[in-house]
């Protein structure tokens, strides 16, 4: 069965979607997993300037997920050009480009450098990474900055253009109709929740940011509400599910939730070739529709 | 590099606590260098989520051996393994030890669990191996049949009173570390007195590094170590190990 599917304007050959910040740019994954067979990959969040990240520990694991405070660790705008992206040249498969800034005026710098890059096939705005002082969360927790992006990073590219959400905030699909009617042609719904976790030996937590975003399956029911709420609220608008998603079932529920396509992130991490796994499952339960 | 099912020959008790596991995966074990890694899927479940690191400890014809202590949950699940239980490895990982066949003289410097990757790396080397182990009493001391052991405990209720690093110093002369290599690994203060000794007697030091880590394969970007250089290097691809004056210890 053809899996094609558009969503925010942008066609994959199947509704999964490699999340940014679990497969870098694509070169290390690519060891494990056909990248041709899947929808497409997100890139690790770009910065104008490379960002050398968070102090360590960066790494939790708590039950059935992990906090995550990498800070953003990226090579930066000019060698993602010159030393990350012509690797995915080789690949059938959808690039969106995940940029991350600490205002929106970098953020719309960031997108109008790279819009004219051939292999990038659509743009992913990260307003919602919680382990950063500026930009994440200051700007993702906030309905009117998040519009204030959208509309102006629209500007930058005629690319398909989608917001990540924060889950953070007690009214999603409030942020969703915002971004959409800014100009983004899609939401990815959602990035991490904010967690931590204390160490009772040193008393002290155990992330040296202090607090993380939590994956993995622990978040999966959160997540699909968060989709079930937007897409009750706006069923017009296209949503790629994220969060806690480690097999095609996990999917399924996301996509039955009303998401059109979806994106898996920490799976990654312990079974690197999950994503063809999942993509066939999809289509094998959608065979007949 | 393999992502696989491996079948488990067995599982023992070296001394209280501390267990080995060996593995039969045949083709694994003649593309590993001493040093590297492999990340192990403990369950099949999500509980534990993640795959752990272990060091190759030894390796022989098809098997590769790991040893481990019992940590948490996920230790305990690796314990609890029987002869002919499948297990999903990922690996080889990172960059082992560099080895330099016109060396003649090696040092080996293990505090505690730091032994792991000592057996393998004997199987590799030429030459003299003097071999140094230290913990904080004779119940961190896991003695795996290495050349020339010679024992530092703090409490000094196994040999040497003082930590590895004095006893070291009691024992090399400026001729035993003339163009020899170290080869430490063990808790960070132990590497940061390795590293100190190295650079005072300026001899070529490698250290093998661990951190928490999620992919093991450069990937999530959770394992940094400080770089003298400024920046990170990740400890899962750029190591785990290192030329000990690259890193910031």
């Amino acid at each position: 069965m053809n899996q094609n599917i558009t969503v925010g304007r942008l066609n994959l050959k199947n509704p999964v979607l490699l999340a940014s910040g679990t497969v870098g740019y694509g070169n290390e994954i690519a060891e494990f997993l056909d990248l041709n067979k899947i929808g497409g990959i997100v890139t690790k969040s770009i910065s104008l300037k490379p960002r050398a990240g968070n102090p360590p520990p960066r790494i939790v694991e708590t039950a059935s997920g992990m906090l995550n405070a990498i800070g953003l660790a990226n090579v930066g705008l000019e060698k993602f050009i010159t030393e990350k992206l012509p690797y995915l040249e080789q690949y059938d498969t959808a690039v969106i480009c995940n940029i991350a800034a600490s205002t929106v005026e970098e953020y719309v710098i960031c997108t109008e450098q790279l819009a004219h890059q051939k292999r990038i096939d659509a743009f992913e705005i990260n307003v919602s990474c919680p382990n950063v002082k500026e930009g994440g969360l200051v700007i993702g927790n906030n309905l009117e900055k998040v519009i204030e992006v959208t509309e102006k990073v629209r500007k930058a590219t005629t690319k398909p253009l989608f917001i990540k959400l924060s889950p953070n905030v007690p009214n999603i699909a409030d942020f969703a109709k915002g971004a959409v009617d800014a100009g983004a042609d899609a939401v990815s719904a959602v990035n991490t929740f904010v967690g931590a976790a204390i160490d009772l030996r040193t008393r002290k937590p155990k992330l040296h940011n202090v607090t993380g975003g939590l994956s993995g399956p622990a978040i999966k029911p959160l997540a699909v509400a968060k989709v079930l709420e937007i897409s009750r609220k706006h069923p017009e608008i296209d949503i790629i599910g994220i969060g806690g998603i480690s097999n095609w079932k996990d999917a399924v529920e996301f996509i039955l939730a009303g998401a059109k396509a979806v994106q898996i992130g920490t799976v990654n991490f312990v079974e690197p070739a999950a994503g063809i796994e999942i993509a066939d499952g999809i289509r094998e339960y959608f065979k007949n529709e | 590099m393999f992502l696989a099912d491996a079948i488990v020959n067995k599982v023992f008790e070296v001394k209280p606590g501390i267990h080995k596991i060996v593995i039969n995966f045949p083709g694994l074990p003649l593309k590993s260098e001493p040093g590297q890694f492999v990340n192990v899927r403990v369950s099949e479940t999500h509980y534990p989520l993640l795959r752990r690191p272990f060091s190759i400890c030894d390796s022989e014809k098809d098997t590769i051996s790991l040893l481990f202590n019992l940590m948490g949950e996920g230790t305990r699940m690796l314990a609890h393994l029987k002869e002919g239980d499948k297990i999903n490895l990922l690996g080889p990982l990172g960059n082992g030890f560099r080895i330099n066949n016109s060396v003649k003289k090696h040092i080996f410097v293990a505090g505690g669990m730091g032994v792991a990757p000592f057996p393998f790396l004997k199987r590799k080397l030429d030459g003299k191996i003097s071999t140094f182990l230290g913990g904080r009493s004779s119940k961190e001391i896991i003695e795996l049949g290495l050349p020339n052991t010679e024992i530092a405990t703090d409490d000094g209720s196994l040999g040497f009173k003082g930590n590895v690093i004095e006893l070291m110093e009691s024992r090399l002369s400026p001729d035993d570390l003339n163009a020899a290599v170290i080869y430490g690994c063990g808790p960070t203060a132990m590497l940061r007195a390795l590293k100190k000794f190295s650079i005072k007697n300026d001899a070529v030091c490698q250290v093998s590094t661990e951190c928490a880590m999620a992919c093991g394969f450069g990937i999530c970007q959770g394992c940094p170590t400080e770089s003298t250089e400024g920046g990170y290097k990740l400890v899962c691809k750029d190591g785990p190990v290192f030329d000990v004056r690259e890193i910031v210890l």
